[in-house]
């Protein structure tokens, strides 16, 4: 659905013959039906990138081509089969909610705006509110607001910078399971986020990103990259002889002492815990708990990010 | 054209609840209107006598031919004020292009927009006409209104005659669009490098000074404005009309619009 290819955006500096690199040499698929979270720090390019894929600026090298049409060639197409939800809202506060989507219902050519605008007005939470100006809404009503502009045309691919940017946790929640019904339908979600743990409960793949792609799988293949597969035994008491022991086991990779928790890394835990198991119970030990060790994507995020810096430096 | 005819209704539906913009696109043009009507209406009964000639510029009493001196008077007087009526769609299209703008800049809903399939020309054209139109409809609305107001004020008939010629309907008609067209396209220029709507007005408002050329033209005596004079304006302003059109369109470009707009 989405196809990129060494594709890189340079921009002129603030210094007369400097130049920025915004974006290098980025290659990206994005599957139908996916959701995608791109994620990196402020000012790595995410921006830009989107607005790359959704025809607003032009790429310096590289090709891009989203929903089959090419970026630089079949651009109106691009636009007419995109929906984009930008960083900040950007409604027109004067205008009612239902004047904001009639406006941009009209814009995408939809062939029924005002069932548009009722349809998504009304899946949204807004109907009761449509009369009212976009400038008197809370924060989550303008967000809601945005996203069903971005919606009215039903586009097939979607970009959403920041979903939940500033929402409390119902309003963020509705729009997580809006996200969640999006996908349900088919459609590709691109999605650009700091929210780690929203990437990591909504993702199917996520893309950390810092100028360029440092790496991109699903959250699971990340943590296997970086942490390996890791358990944890919860003791009553942790004798450190019990870790060499463990550690002598074949199969294990790593163990190591935390408190009173035994971690152990290894390949497949649904085969070798009961061989651990059984021997800590030989060694004497009373094992409370046993579960795996889940890195959260933060951990993940932070190791590639930080990583990328000190190599920089 | 409907992607234009929505952004237009969008733009007068947004813009036109800024007081200052009401205020401008209605009220000042009444009052512009009423102004001269009011000064004529005062200088009513003084005329001057015949040998009366030396506060009349030269060419003036040479383009009156054998119109009595009093009536010239008042042609001249009238002459002083068809400036207004090339001001008038000059600094009302100022006022709504840069709220329109620097309203959009402030709210980021520019990028929204640019999402959309609307061309650059249909923006440009659309942003362009949401100024335009009000502009000229209320300067012709103005001249209407001074015209059915003038023989109530007691003009004289040459004075009358003189503002149905066709110097004043060139003014009004052919240089009033053309004025217009050089101050949104000029106001949309300076808006994209400010984000206060009054900083963009005041700087947009150089434009005005040509105009005021003209006046002190004809109170010095330089210039009359004729028909002439009006068609040759009306061509130097198309040509720069054209000109600003084409660095508008380039300025109106997706990617300048959202990395190099300040």
């Amino acid at each position: 659905m989405i196809t990129v290819e060494g594709l890189s955006k340079t921009f002129q500096g603030a210094t007369k013959g400097t130049v920025v690199q915004a974006v290098t040499d980025l290659s990206l698929n994005v599957a139908e039906g996916e959701v995608f979270g791109f994620l990196g720090p402020n000012g790595a390019g995410k921006t830009t990138t989107v607005r790359m894929l959704c025809a607003l600026i032009a790429p310096t090298r590289g090709r891009a081509a989203v929903n089959g049409h090419e970026v630089g060639r079949d651009d109106q197409a691009i636009r007419r089969t995109v929906g984009i939800l930008t960083e900040t809202p950007g409604l027109y506060d004067r205008l009612s909610a239902e004047a904001n989507l009639r406006v941009f219902a009209e814009l995408y050519d939809v062939p029924d705006p005002a069932a548009a605008v009722k349809r998504y007005l009304g899946l949204l939470g807004l109907w009761e509110r449509r009369h009212d100006a976009a400038g008197s809404f809370s924060k989550g009503m303008r967000q809601k607001l945005a996203i069903a502009r971005a919606l009215l045309h039903e586009p097939r691919v979607l970009f959403l910078d920041e979903p939940t940017s500033g929402l409390d946790p119902e309003a963020a929640r509705l729009v997580r399971e809006f996200i969640t019904e999006l996908r349900g339908e088919g459609r590709t979600i691109f999605l650009t986020t700091h929210n780690l743990d929203e990437a990591d409960r909504l993702c199917d793949r996520i893309g950390i990103f810092k100028t360029r792609l440092m790496a991109v799988d699903t959250p699971a293949a990340l943590r296997r990259t970086l942490y390996g597969r890791q358990v944890v035994f919860h003791l009553a008491r942790l004798d450190p002889a019990w870790v060499d022991a463990v550690a002598a086991l074949p199969t294990v990779q790593e163990a190591r002492a935390v408190d009173q928790r035994l971690i152990v890394r290894l390949e497949s835990p649904e085969e070798n815990n009961p061989v651990i198991l059984r021997r800590l119970i030989a060694l004497g030990a009373d094992v409370q708990f046993v579960g795996e060790l889940r890195h959260s994507l933060e951990d993940i995020y932070l190791r590639f990010v930080n990583h990328d810096a000190e190599a920089r430096s | 054209m409907k992607h234009i005819r929505t952004l237009i209704a969008k733009e007068w539906a947004e813009v036109f609840q800024n007081r200052i913009v009401v205020f401008t696109v209605g009220a000042l043009p009444l009052l512009l209107a009423l102004l001269p009507l009011g000064i004529l209406l005062t200088m009513r009964g003084t005329t001057l006598g015949g040998g009366e000639t030396s506060d009349l510029p030269p060419s003036m009493i040479k383009a009156c031919g054998a119109i009595a001196i009093g009536d010239c008077f008042q042609i001249f007087l009238l002459n002083q004020f068809l400036p207004l009526f090339m001001m008038m769609p000059l600094f009302i299209p100022i006022a709504i292009a840069s709220y329109s703008i620097v309203g959009e800049k402030t709210t980021r809903s520019l990028e929204p927009l640019l999402a959309t399939p609307i061309t650059t020309e249909e923006l440009l054209a659309g942003k362009a006409l949401a100024a335009v139109i009000p502009a000229v409809l209320a300067t012709w609305g103005s001249f209407v209104i001074f015209l059915i107001g003038l023989p109530l004020v007691g003009a004289s008939s040459p004075a009358l005659l003189t503002a149905l010629s066709p110097t004043w309907f060139a003014a009004t008609l052919l240089i009033g669009p053309l004025v217009s067209v050089l101050a949104v396209i000029f106001a949309l220029m300076v808006s994209s490098r400010v984000n206060d709507p009054r900083v963009a007005e005041q700087i947009s408002g150089v434009l005005i000074v040509p105009v005021l050329g003209l006046v002190f033209g004809q109170l010095a005596g330089v210039l009359v404005l004729n028909l002439q004079l009006m068609l040759t304006v009306a061509a130097g302003l198309a040509v720069i009309d054209v000109i600003l059109v084409f660095f508008g369109a380039r300025l109106f470009q997706r990617e300048v619009i959202l990395t190099r707009w300040k």
